[in-house]
């Protein structure tokens, strides 16, 4: 079989290309084209806007195609329309839900009732279970029953059974039990009142009704309990969170009661209640009104107040200004402004237009404010040593939530009066702050000047002031005050918050501030500003505590100032980074300062501040990277530096670009990503060099590109990836190669055949493993695409490096039962076939290829021919051993079809030998009928077509034989 | 073999009025025909009287109860011996509520020493080997709506340590002054007890401000009459140092069944009273008494 003798079909590729070619039809404006009626009407609309906006003249309209991308864009994008139609969609699916997810739909009514603008409790809820915290033990009394004076019943028959079952149940529940458990920590005090709302919920399951209300009786009377005041507002959180769901369950047990046949439409009224759900429901009034202690008979009411649904219309109306002056038998000041709070809460749920009973609160609290100066109150925090500051504070989040339902869409003058009310108290500053968190930001800011005062007047001792400037600085970060006004705002803010001494309220307070200076000062002030936190927070280190209010600071100057030019210059910026000094809080930063960077920064700079400043970001990014880093992390920070590299741009300075980016390479030696995007950088940068050379260089650039190429070749060994190594030594001495580097492509080309033995049987992608095999084949077929131009190397052999490349796939360890190899042998030799041209299909501008350095040789020739009979003998050993079962006997077929394709393409074959190997192949893949008839004619419609051609008619005697063999 | 026995009445809330039928059905639920000897339903009016050991003695008080009076006592046969078929079976009947001679259906009451009760019971007799079967269910009866018009007078109240009685050493008392309204004494059962209360000043914090809801019941018997009164409830409506100057609610929901309209018979009287009850820090009570008379109308 090794006499095979190759003879290349000699191709002229020129004419080939213009058979090829379709004839060229030109489309008429107006004509069909497939493309064409959307492009059509686009144009029209987009003329006519046109036409409105600018001047341009509508010949030049017409003849910019339309961007379909645009043009869509146009329009409202369906996303948009589609959350537009559904938020205007009126949910009309809750007649129909089923019972068990109605208190949700209901809830989602409810806040529409209310409306979206309105802050919910539940936001305000995690704030304060965050804020008020004790290290303090607590203790829970629970007294199940024990302290019910039970009735004296001397006889049994003067008491019914049933009404005697009942009372005991009620009395021992739990045996009388009084249950205190003392010592408990904060979280332990969490975990069991949740342990109650548990079995609030198992117990109602079970339906122990009574042992249910026993539990929500008991825990509101935890309320009525100041010891470890501190932690007031938060316990208030966690049991009003029982309250809740008591008042859900009954509510929902009710209207399931009336469900019956069909559920009750949300807007139901008395007359749809059956009788048995009104009397269930009046059961439950009489058993709360009939609870001795005050608090719980207040909070539970409360939290059952939208049963007065069922019961008559205005119950509710009736209801609301009872509880609010039943409130005033509260002794506590604190516990009476949370009870209020509760009620104002319920209220705005249920009855959100009720607003007299809101005011009524209110007032009723201005009135009870003498209270907090009273002498039991005083006392109680000289026995707790609780200072008076810290004490108002514990006011704000019930006070701030009366006064937000107040101002919920409240008309201008009842807010006004309320802010004259607050002002008789002697300016009291608990109020101040919390009409300032309440109030319309719009409202605040209009009056800034007027708050500024009022702050100014409070009295030192009582609530902290910087609190209230806070608070100030909240209101004026959403809107705007008049702009006359605004310096001195600022002036007057920060020359308080300035004197304030403690580090952590100091930081709380000029993060607020940051916003407002930002909003409407120029970098000067912001600078100032940025001065004054770090002298605040530099000493003793008082930063450390302060991480996330700094980083709020920098989110804030990022919003506003996004220019980086402006940002840096700003002298104090790169030091207040510098109080980062926690490792992930500082990549943390940094990382949203890059990704603000990549958002806004739209021209490539090479301003020497920006850069400076940026690589440190960047630098400090990549030296966060070390051994424990997760993949993921590495690729989003190699993401965010290469989005940095890629905006430097030095212009027609190649050097300085080339110098950047050894800077770079030294600077983030650990992320490859980085690392393959500076060597494309690189090669990009010695095209583009060529090209502002129009291909030529003069003896400077031709320095310039090889220095290029020099990087790339120190650059590529250090990283890790066998296949972004391969790829780019590839890449790079494509440049090379465009450049006229011969020695160093063949250097790059070199060292990728070298690299071959290296690369591993199973590459890991995405995590799994996968077989390295067709990454492998691709990258040889586009190497062997490469080397037709490599000139051969004067020193070396012909066709070195096609020889190397072969010599390195045969002593490959492929994979077993594997065909890689000979379908490299394969391809390969339309390469050679194409290397024995006279012209080649493509060649490198000022190179010359081996076809001008051999000028077609017989000698080369027939170095070539040698080299393809070897590959074909080769081939044909293996086609030999495939013929054991079904599945080699099908990869046979399939193998004997394709060289059967290169031997058409590429082979002479007026060779009767070749033409004889062609046939035998053609039947060999035929031989087992794996072949896909459909392949096999159109190929052979293929070569009776070529067969007409004035000097192929040596074809249709090979088809002839083919034919006749397909037939058979 | 099961079967159950209910009796169920039409109106959720069980309350009848004198005239009024009292209708429902007998429920039987049994999962196979079963045989029964016939069905009667009873209803019967009670007042059941009570001595207490207080007034006349342990023994006395146990020997010397005094028999029930009896209101009202019927029985209707609702099914004759025969077979009832499994499943469920509702027989209706109806109870005319209506007395006779010239005796009243007073108000259900469940006291202490007075009970007033109305109950239907249903038996069911069964033949040899299986237990009877028996059924009981009360039923509420509210008395007919007073005829004349309550006028409802406010009272005032004043309370100081010279208008306190009952006390030793006047003198040691702490000042305060409290005062208040009832915005009626005269109260219609159904509404609740309103007022307000304000502590004007206090020497000494206050711990409570209470409302205690008091039954004063009285049994007459051949050996006098005996006189106790009870708390029914107690109500608190301040708790803690409340802010003086500031009215605070009274405000008292008259709870069911343990209270009715104030009730005066040769041989018993319900009557009820509320004292308003101040609650000072050094645990001192300071009590003020309203005697009530309840109505309704």
């Amino acid at each position: 079989m090794a006499a095979v003798q190759w003879r290349s079909s000699g191709r002229n590729y020129d004419a080939e290309l213009q058979r090829c070619r379709p004839e060229a039809a030109l489309v008429e404006f107006g004509d069909y084209h497939p493309l064409k009626p959307i492009m059509v009407t686009d144009t029209k609309t987009r003329r006519g806007a046109r036409k409105g906006s600018t001047s341009s003249s509508s010949s030049s309209s017409s003849s910019v195609p339309p961007d379909p991308l645009s043009s869509l864009l146009d329009g409202t994008d369906p996303l948009s329309m589609f959350a537009a139609a559904s938020a205007s969609e009126p949910p009309a699916m809750s007649h129909s839900a089923s019972t068990g997810d109605l208190g949700r739909k209901r809830n989602e009514k409810e806040e529409e009732a209310v409306g979206p603008d309105f802050e919910p409790w539940l936001s305000k809820r995690g704030e304060i279970l965050a804020r008020f915290t004790t290290t303090e033990k607590l203790s829970i009394n629970l007294f199940m029953g024990s302290d019910r004076v039970k009735a004296p019943s001397p006889g049994s028959s003067a008491v019914s059974e049933k009404v005697r079952t009942r009372l005991e149940e009620l009395d021992d529940l739990e045996e009388g039990s009084q249950k205190e458990l003392l010592n408990l920590s904060q979280q332990d005090y969490a975990n069991r009142i949740e342990e109650l709302n548990q079995s609030l919920k198992e117990a109602w399951a079970s339906d122990q009704k009574v042992k249910a209300l026993k539990i929500v009786i008991q825990c509101s009377k935890l309320l009525s309990d100041t010891s470890v005041i501190q932690f007031y507002p938060s316990k208030f959180v966690l049991i009003t969170d029982i309250l809740d769901t008591f008042g859900r369950l009954v509510y929902d047990r009710i209207w399931t009661m009336c469900s019956d046949p069909r559920p009750l439409s949300d807007s139901f009224t008395v007359d749809d209640v059956s009788d048995t759900a009104k009397e269930t429901c009046l059961n439950w009034f009489f058993k709360i009104a009939s609870i001795r202690e005050l608090l719980p008979r207040l909070y539970v009411e409360a939290a059952i107040l939208k049963c007065n649904r069922f019961m008559n219309k205005c119950g509710i109306q009736e209801t609301l200004p009872r509880l609010t002056a039943m409130i005033r038998g509260i002794g506590d000041p604190l516990v009476a402004a949370y009870a209020r709070a509760y009620l104002c809460r319920v209220g705005m749920e249920v009855a959100p237009h009720l607003k007299d009973s809101l005011n009524r609160n209110f007032f009723d609290l201005l009135g009870a404010f003498r209270q907090i100066g009273s002498e039991s109150v005083q006392n109680q925090l000289v026995l707790q040593r609780v200072e008076v500051p810290e004490y108002l504070t514990l006011y704000s989040p019930a006070v701030n939530w009366i006064l937000q339902c107040i101002a919920y869409r409240a008309p201008e003058p009842l807010l006004t009066e309320m802010m004259e009310r607050c002002k008789k108290l002697g300016n009291n500053a608990l109020l101040l702050n919390s009409v300032m968190r309440a109030f319309r930001p719009e409202f605040v800011a209009a009056r800034a000047t007027d708050f500024i005062g009022m702050i100014k007047d409070c009295d030192e001792a009582g609530f902290p002031k910087h609190l209230l400037f806070g608070s100030l600085g909240r209101s004026l970060a959403c809107a705007d005050p008049p702009e006359s006004e605004r310096l001195t705002i600022l002036n007057e803010a920060w020359k308080v918050v300035t004197k304030v001494r403690s580090p952590q309220d100091y930081v709380n307070c000029a993060e607020i501030w940051v916003e407002f200076t930002c909003r409407h000062f120029s970098k000067r002030e912001v600078n100032t500003v940025l001065a004054d936190v770090i002298k605040h927070m530099t000493p003793d280190r008082a930063f450390e505590d302060a991480y996330p209010q700094l980083q709020s600071v920098i989110r804030k100057i990022l919003t506003y100032f996004y220019d980086f030019s402006v940002l840096f210059s700003m002298e104090r910026f790169l030091p207040f980074l510098d109080m980062f000094q926690k490792d992930s809080v500082r990549v943390e930063v940094c990382r949203s300062i890059m990704e603000i960077f990549i958002r806004h920064q739209e021209e490539p700079t090479r301003d020497p501040v920006i850069l400076n400043a940026m690589l440190h970001i960047c630098k400090t990014m990549h030296d966060s990277v070390n051994a424990l880093t997760l993949e993921d992390e590495k690729r989003s920070l190699a993401l965010l530096i290469i989005g940095f590299t890629r905006m430097v741009s030095f212009g027609r300075d190649f050097e300085q670009q080339l110098s950047f980016c050894v800077e770079a390479r030294a600077t983030f030696c650990n992320l490859e990503s980085v690392l393959v995007q500076l060597i494309h950088t690189v090669n990009q940068l010695a095209m583009e060099t060529s090209r502002v050379m129009r291909g030529s260089h003069s003896r400077k650039t031709a320095a310039f590109v090889r220095a290029c190429a020099a990087y790339s070749f120190i650059t590529i060994p250090s990283l890790s990836s066998i296949f972004s190594r391969l790829s780019l030594y590839l890449l790079s001495g494509q440049v090379a190669l465009a450049n006229q580097c011969l020695s160093q492509a063949d250097a790059f080309l070199k060292a990728a055949v070298s690299l071959l033995p290296e690369v591993p049987r199973s590459i890991s992608v995405e995590g799994k493993h996968r077989s390295s095999e067709s990454f492998l084949l691709d990258f040889i077929n586009n190497f062997l695409a490469t080397l037709l131009v490599v000139p051969d190397h004067p020193e070396h052999g012909v066709l070195y490096l096609v020889r190397g490349l072969l010599n390195m796939v045969q002593d490959y360890t492929w994979e077993d039962n594997s065909d890689a190899k000979v379908r490299v042998y394969i391809s390969a030799l339309p390469l050679l076939a194409a290397m024995s041209q006279e012209t080649y299909l493509y060649s490198i501008p000022k190179v010359d290829s081996n076809e001008t350095l051999y000028g077609g040789d017989p000698k080369f020739l027939s170095e070539i021919n040698k080299l393809c009979e070897t590959l074909i003998g080769q081939i044909l050993d293996h086609l030999k051993t495939l013929c054991r079962d079904e599945q080699s006997t099908r990869r046979q077929g399939a193998m004997a079809f394709s060289l059967f394709g290169v031997l058409l393409a590429h082979g002479d074959l007026r060779n009767n030998k070749l033409s004889q190997l062609a046939v035998n192949l053609w039947s060999l893949s035929h031989k087992h009928g794996h072949c896909e008839p459909r392949v096999s004619v159109r190929t052979l419609e293929y070569i009776r077509h070529q067969a007409q051609q004035a000097d192929m008619t040596h074809l249709s005697d090979t088809v002839q034989r083919l034919a006749l063999q397909s037939c058979a | 073999m099961s079967v159950t026995l209910d009796i169920r009445l039409k109106r959720a809330n069980k309350v009848y009025h004198e005239g009024e039928a009292v209708a429902g059905v007998v429920l039987l639920v049994c999962k196979e025909a079963l045989q029964h000897h016939g069905i009667s339903l009873n209803m019967e009016g009670l007042v059941n009287l009570q001595l207490s050991s207080k007034s006349v003695g342990v023994f006395e008080a146990f020997y010397n109860s005094v028999k029930p009076i009896q209101l009202i006592s019927s029985t209707i046969e609702v099914a004759k011996a025969g077979k009832i078929p499994g499943g469920k079976t509702e027989i209706p009947f109806e109870f005319p509520l209506n007395t006779k001679g010239n005796k009243v259906l007073y108000e259900t009451y469940h006291g202490v020493f007075v009970n007033i009760q109305y109950s239907l019971r249903c038996d069911m007799k069964r033949p040899l080997l299986a237990k009877d079967l028996s059924r009981n269910c009360e039923f509420i009866v509210h008395s007919q709506p007073q005829k004349a018009k309550v006028v409802r007078t406010p009272v005032n109240f004043t309370i100081t340590p010279a208008t306190l009685q009952n006390t030793r050493e006047r003198s040691l008392l702490p000042k305060f002054l409290v005062r208040g309204n009832l915005d009626a004494t005269n109260c219609v059962i159904s509404q609740p007890l309103t007022g307000e209360v304000m502590v004007e000043n206090s020497e000494v914090p206050i711990k409570s401000i209470e409302l205690q809801l008091v039954r004063v019941e009285t049994c007459g018997c051949a050996e006098g009459y005996a006189r106790d009164a009870t708390e029914i409830q107690n109500i608190q409506i301040a708790e803690g140092d409340v802010c003086h100057g500031l009215p605070i609610p009274i405000y008292m929901v008259f709870p069911r069944l343990f209270t009715c309209p104030t009730l005066e018979t040769t041989n018993f009287k319900v009557e009820f009273e509320v004292n308003v009850v101040i609650v000072l820090h050094d645990d001192q009570l300071i009590t003020e008494n309203f005697p009530l008379k309840l109505c309704r109308v």
